[in-house]
């Protein structure tokens, strides 16, 4: 811990999505308006003292509309993440621990799925199903298991021939004891790090998907499709092009420098 | 290595076969199909017409029939025609009759989303080399700090926000380069050089904002090779035994931190293509990544598995070429040592 | 070597591209003259140029100015010739006799005949083309070219929408296309026409180019080009007319009211027309399912909503409430007929009687222990978003609780087209001729077809059945006027508005006919010119 908090990567990065997590948690009591609320007689307002980042097309306050928009956005990169991580150890897991058969069917199925543009194929499920911020989560996790399975069964590889798992082997312990107990406690770095980059990863998508329209749906707020308004007015109402955009760079900016730091910090070869 | 690249070749097959299984079975989640959309919201559309599109389209039969079809198809690399637009090969050109040649969408689409692609590609390798060696050599003091917080600022950025300011900026406001399009209306009038000009004009954005994306990730993997090999004992006996600096940098670490830069890009091919969509639409360019998003807004099946096959036959490809690159360059894959 | 010519390439595009010249004299009167290229935009590609078989608009938008029809309408929104110089109906009106005018040539010299009109009806009518358009045609019992300047054709019974069908078909070439398989030729890339334009260029994914012709049967266009270019995103084609790109393009309300008379620079080069378009938005019932079977439910949420708040909240006052699923200025819309007003009280006393009643105080009405709610289904229309939230508020106020859901185009008319929702907000795009058979006739209920919202009123049916057999345009009047009248009484739809067209034409484009006539600017397009100096320097002519 004192070597994360040692890692001035890991520190800003750790700063910047405390502050997007408390933001979103705390939405509703920061928010001076609804961001719901429609009033058409406030069609796109330059940002002043009370809309502190302007309103869109229908009037609405941006500004409540981003904090809303944060909770979406997070929470779509916590739960895709989830799904992605929850597959891509077990997959990862059962690969490295078993090998044989299994390993080379799950490793050929990472390879498919890795060599299908991945942006071409959540385009075209979430085009088919409807849109909608649960099926965005399962999509993106659906498709983001494959590089946690990858270190996850080396990580398992190196450690399965290590003397602690032998000894723990001869003694009678069951595999799945093994697996859970002892080997993937150990394996949690390279787990920890993929997680948190991921979301910054899944942040970015979700707000791609908005931005075609294919991903959270109006009325409900999300910074990316509160880019696809400011697109068609680009030329008029910069402020809803400009503040969703530094939105999604600064969260994202936050989880990958704390992904980056953890593993800087982490990573035991640095301690030499 | 013959091994290899021969084992390697042979699995090709059955992954393609799983990735167009995937896809087509992914494609049949859709509720609706090409007849819904294509006789549109016309009250003169009749019932009898749209009837004669399913059978002719075979949609009414079983899911895997359907796949059982466009396999027999594909084999011969034929892919079909588009259902949206009427009757245009999904894939290679056709003669008819009249000796009258249509071209094939993703033949002319294919093309531009290489080129681009590829472009972006050298782009971001011939500026991040030198950037992550830099980075490297300055670990730690002030170049390598403003080179890091840039990667980062790389990593994260939206592209499609970066697209729609630059767009904007550059081409409204300051009427620098053209908003859309990959061609000028008087392009055919132009000389050999103006046409030149006029398409890497509008070509501009979409190749430099990708390449700055892949930048940043490719810099940081560069510094951190080169971090990794600089403090192999082999450098040092290098240094020990009188080399200059300059001499080891080049000549010595830098190829072997170099290696695995092969491997990186081939990974990302898959990234390049799928990214393609947005900037493609945003910027109306005729590549791949806009004739999929309109077929998958038209549910234009043929044209959806023609893609993703592609795409993902094409990603394979340059793996395995990267890979086979690795292998021949890396003297101890080469000679079968440990692989 | 490589990468240093393409970076240096690079360097110099990112140099200074010199401004184009803003010193044109657009306020100054010009004579009419012939030449310049217009270039405008569309989002999607045409899948084909053969009209009959490509039916999306952009294909139609380009055929319309290759091909013609036999007739067509004048800009009093009346019918004329096109092909045809006049026609005569036999007395028992079961038949329409064609004479059409001398000389007529196709672009490729070859001249056209009644034996052009014979082959198209045949083609059209044929079991194995694939057009959404053979009904109508095939009412036809016989058809003959008696001679190369006459065509004939019988119906079994009088059909009132017979004239406007023909003006909707237009003629192919027999000498090109007999013994092809319409559905594969590749006429639909190639196509040869008679009208004012012929295709130059196709070139795929970027722009069509369509040039004068010399043989058009009217007579020669003043512009010489017609450039579409293919821009998919909205937004950029607003950049690009900023940026002098595109000459014209359709504005949404916010850039026609609010961007366009903010920017200095824009309003000195950019004219703006407002056109009436024929088509409207509604709020349809499901009339299957509960409460909607109840006439008073559907009366009550149509005095609930306020429709002028509609019109000024998401059109920025740029439309007109209706009351009659009739262009306004036609003589099918019944002047009697007033829309619903705003009378949230109204709407209160009815559902009252209906039986909703509220009873905790908690704002929601109740009946028979379920609550008034339902969801309204629409597609990613903003125009239908906004109004859809702004009605929700509406309802709300009287108690009744309404979820908004949006889905993409293709599920969307899937499950309309199985009757699968409550309520929804849609738009129709009518043609000129009054009958709506397909729409509102108990009959026409089945998956598939137009009355998804299971309309079914005896009288309406009647009406709608004299009304195609009716040629006289008088009496057919007062068929509709009283259909228009009962429709307005049933509510099975509310009438949300009609919005205007709202084109904006770089001033370099003259001889627009503004305020626009009933049939719209595009009337005379073959009239409008660009002079001389105010024309595209870059475009080689």
């Amino acid at each position: 811990m004192k070597r994360v908090l040692a890692n001035p990567l890991a520190c800003w990065g750790l700063g910047i999505t405390v502050i997007t997590l408390l933001l979103a948690l705390f939405a509703p009591a920061i928010a001076p308006f609804d961001p719901d609320a429609i009033d058409v007689k406030q069609i796109l307002l330059s940002p002043s003292a009370s809309h502190w980042m302007g309103t869109d097309g229908l009037g609405r306050d941006v500004f409540s509309r981003m904090l809303f928009g944060a909770r979406i956005s997070l929470m779509v990169g916590f739960v895709a993440v989830g799904i992605a991580t929850v597959i891509g150890v077990l997959l990862g897991a059962i690969s490295g621990y078993y090998r044989g058969w299994v390993d080379i069917f799950i490793m050929r199925l990472v390879d498919v799925m890795l060599s299908i543009p991945t942006f071409f194929l959540i385009l075209a499920v979430i085009a088919f199903l409807t849109p909608s911020i649960w099926n965005i989560m399962i999509v993106i996790g659906l498709t983001s298991w494959m590089g946690v399975t990858r270190l996850v069964r080396a990580e398992f590889l190196s450690l399965r021939e290590r003397e602690f798992v032998l000894s723990t082997k001869a003694l009678g312990a069951g595999d799945l004891r093994l697996i859970f107990w002892h080997l993937l406690p150990n394996s949690l770095t390279p787990i920890i790090v993929s997680t948190v980059l991921g979301i910054a990863s899944a942040v970015l998508v979700e707000s791609g998907l908005s931005f075609l329209g294919l991903g959270v749906q109006p009325p409900q707020a999300s910074w990316g499709n509160i880019l696809t308004d400011g697109k068609e007015y680009i030329q008029f109402a910069w402020w809803l092009s400009l503040f969703p955009g530094l939105a999604i760079l600064f969260t994202v900016l936050g989880y990958n420098l704390l992904g980056e730091g953890l593993r800087d910090a982490l990573d035991p070869r640095t301690t030499n | 290595m013959m091994q290899y690249v021969l084992k390697r070749v042979l699995w090709m097959g059955p992954l393609l076969i799983g990735i167009s299984l995937i896809s087509f079975l992914i494609m049949h989640l859709a509720p609706g199909d090409i007849t819904t959309t294509e006789a549109s919201f016309n009250p003169k559309t009749s019932q009898e017409s749209i009837q004669k599109l399913r059978k002719l389209y075979h949609l009414d039969e079983p899911v895997m029939v359907q796949y059982g079809y466009w396999l027999k198809r594909m084999v011969k690399l034929d892919f079909g025609n588009s259902f949206a637009s009427h009757q245009r090969p999904v894939f290679w050109q056709t003669k008819d009759a009249q000796g009258n040649v249509t071209k094939g969408l993703i033949q002319e689409a294919l093309p531009i989303t290489l080129i681009i692609s590829f472009i972006s590609m050298m782009l971001s390798i011939i500026i991040s080399v030198p950037l992550g060696v830099i980075a490297a050599r300055k670990h730690k003091k002030w170049q390598d700090n403003a080179i890091t917080i840039f990667i980062f600022l790389g990593f994260s950025i939206p592209t499609f926000w970066l697209s729609l300011l630059l767009m904007y900026w550059l081409g409204v406001i300051h009427h620098l380069v053209p908003i859309s399009g990959i061609h000028s209306i008087n392009y055919d009038s132009l000389g050999a050089v103006d046409r030149i000009y006029d398409t890497t004009s509008h070509l501009f954005l979409p190749i430099v904002i990708p390449s700055l994306t892949g930048l940043a990730g490719l810099t940081l993997f560069i510094k951190n090779g080169m971090l990794d090999v600089l403090h192999q004992d082999y450098i040092t006996t290098a240094l020990a035994k009188g080399l200059a600096e300059s001499t080891v940098i080049y000549k010595h670490a830098l190829r072997n931190a170099l290696l695995p830069l092969v491997t990186i890009l081939g990974l990302s091919i898959p990234g390049l293509i799928g990214g393609s969509v947005i900037s493609e639409t945003l910027f109306a360019i005729p590549g791949m990544g806009k004739l999929f998003y309109t077929a998958v807004l038209m549910r234009d099946f043929p044209v959806i598995m023609g893609i993703l096959t592609i795409g993902s036959a094409l990603t394979l490809v340059g793996n395995l070429l990267a890979d086979i690159a690795y292998a021949w360059a890396d003297p101890r894959v080469r000679r079968g040592v440990a692989g | 070597m490589r990468q240093c010519f393409l970076l240096l390439l690079f360097a110099l595009a990112a140099c200074s591209k010199p401004a184009p010249s803003t010193q044109l004299q657009l306020d100054s009167v010009y004579p009419s003259q012939s030449g310049g290229v217009l270039v405008d935009a569309m989002i999607a590609e045409p899948s084909g140029l053969i009209p009959m078989i490509a039916a999306e608009s952009a294909s139609s938008a380009i055929a319309s100015h290759i091909f013609n029809s036999l007739l067509r309408y004048d800009k009093n929104l009346e019918l004329e010739g096109d092909l045809a110089k006049s026609w005569d109906i036999s007395k028992d009106q079961k038949t329409i006799t064609f004479h059409l005018k001398p000389d007529l040539k196709w672009a490729d010299g070859k001249p056209l005949t009644s034996a052009d009109a014979l082959f198209t009806w045949q083609l059209v009518t044929d079991e194995k083309t694939r057009t959404p358009y053979a009904s109508d045609f095939k009412l036809v019992i016989k058809a003959e070219a008696p001679d190369p300047l006459t065509f004939r054709v019988n119906y079994a019974q009088p059909y009132a929408p017979a004239l406007d069908s023909w003006s909707g078909l237009q003629v192919m070439p027999e000498h090109l296309l007999k013994g092809q398989d319409i559905n594969t030729t590749s006429f639909a890339r190639k196509p040869v026409g008679s009208n004012y334009y012929r295709l130059a260029e196709w070139k795929n994914g970027e722009s069509l180019v369509l040039s004068a012709n010399p043989l058009a049967t009217q007579g020669v266009p003043k512009i010489d080009k017609l450039v579409t270019r293919i821009i998919p995103d909205p937004a950029a084609q607003f950049l690009e007319l900023m940026a002098d790109n595109i000459d014209v393009m359709n504005l949404d309300p916010i850039q026609y009211s609010r961007i366009v008379p903010a920017r200095t620079e824009l309003k000195q080069k950019i004219a703006l027309y407002k056109e009436l378009g024929n088509g409207y938005t509604y709020l349809g019932f499901n009339l299957k399912h509960a409460p909607f079977d109840d006439k008073r439910v559907r009366q009550a949420i149509n005095y609930a909503i306020d429709k002028q708040e509609l019109i000024d909240g998401v059109l920025l006052g740029l439309g007109e409430p209706i009351a009659s699923p009739y262009k306004p200025g036609t003589r099918w819309v019944n002047p009697q007929l007033k829309p619903y007003p705003y009378d949230p009280a109204k709407a209160r006393q009815l559902l009252k009687e209906a039986g909703f009643v509220d009873h905790d105080a908690d704002g929601t009405l109740v009946k028979d222990g379920k609550p008034l709610a339902f969801e309204i289904l629409l597609n990613q229309n903003k125009e239908r978003i906004t109004s859809a939230v702004l009605i929700q508020r509406r309802l709300k106020e009287i108690g009744i609780k309404v979820t908004i859901r949006q889905l993409e185009w293709a599920s969307f008319l899937g499950r309309i087209k199985s009757s699968d929702f409550d309520v929804v907000i849609l738009g129709w795009s009518l043609s000129l001729d009054p009958d709506q058979f397909s729409i509102w006739h108990s009959s026409q209920n089945h998956p598939g077809q137009f009355n998804f919202i299971n309309y079914n009123n005896p009288k309406v049916d009647k009406l709608l059945e004299q009304g195609r057999l009716e040629l006289n345009p008088d009496k057919r009047m007062k068929i509709y006027h009283e259909f228009s009248r009962l429709l307005l009484e049933d509510s099975p739809i509310v009438y949300l508005f009609e919005g205007y067209g709202l084109p904006a034409i770089h001033k370099r484009i003259r001889g627009i006919d503004n305020p626009a006539p009933p049939a719209g600017i595009g009337w005379n397009s073959q009239d409008w010119y660009i002079p001389e100096p105010l024309r595209r320097k870059e475009i080689a002519p």
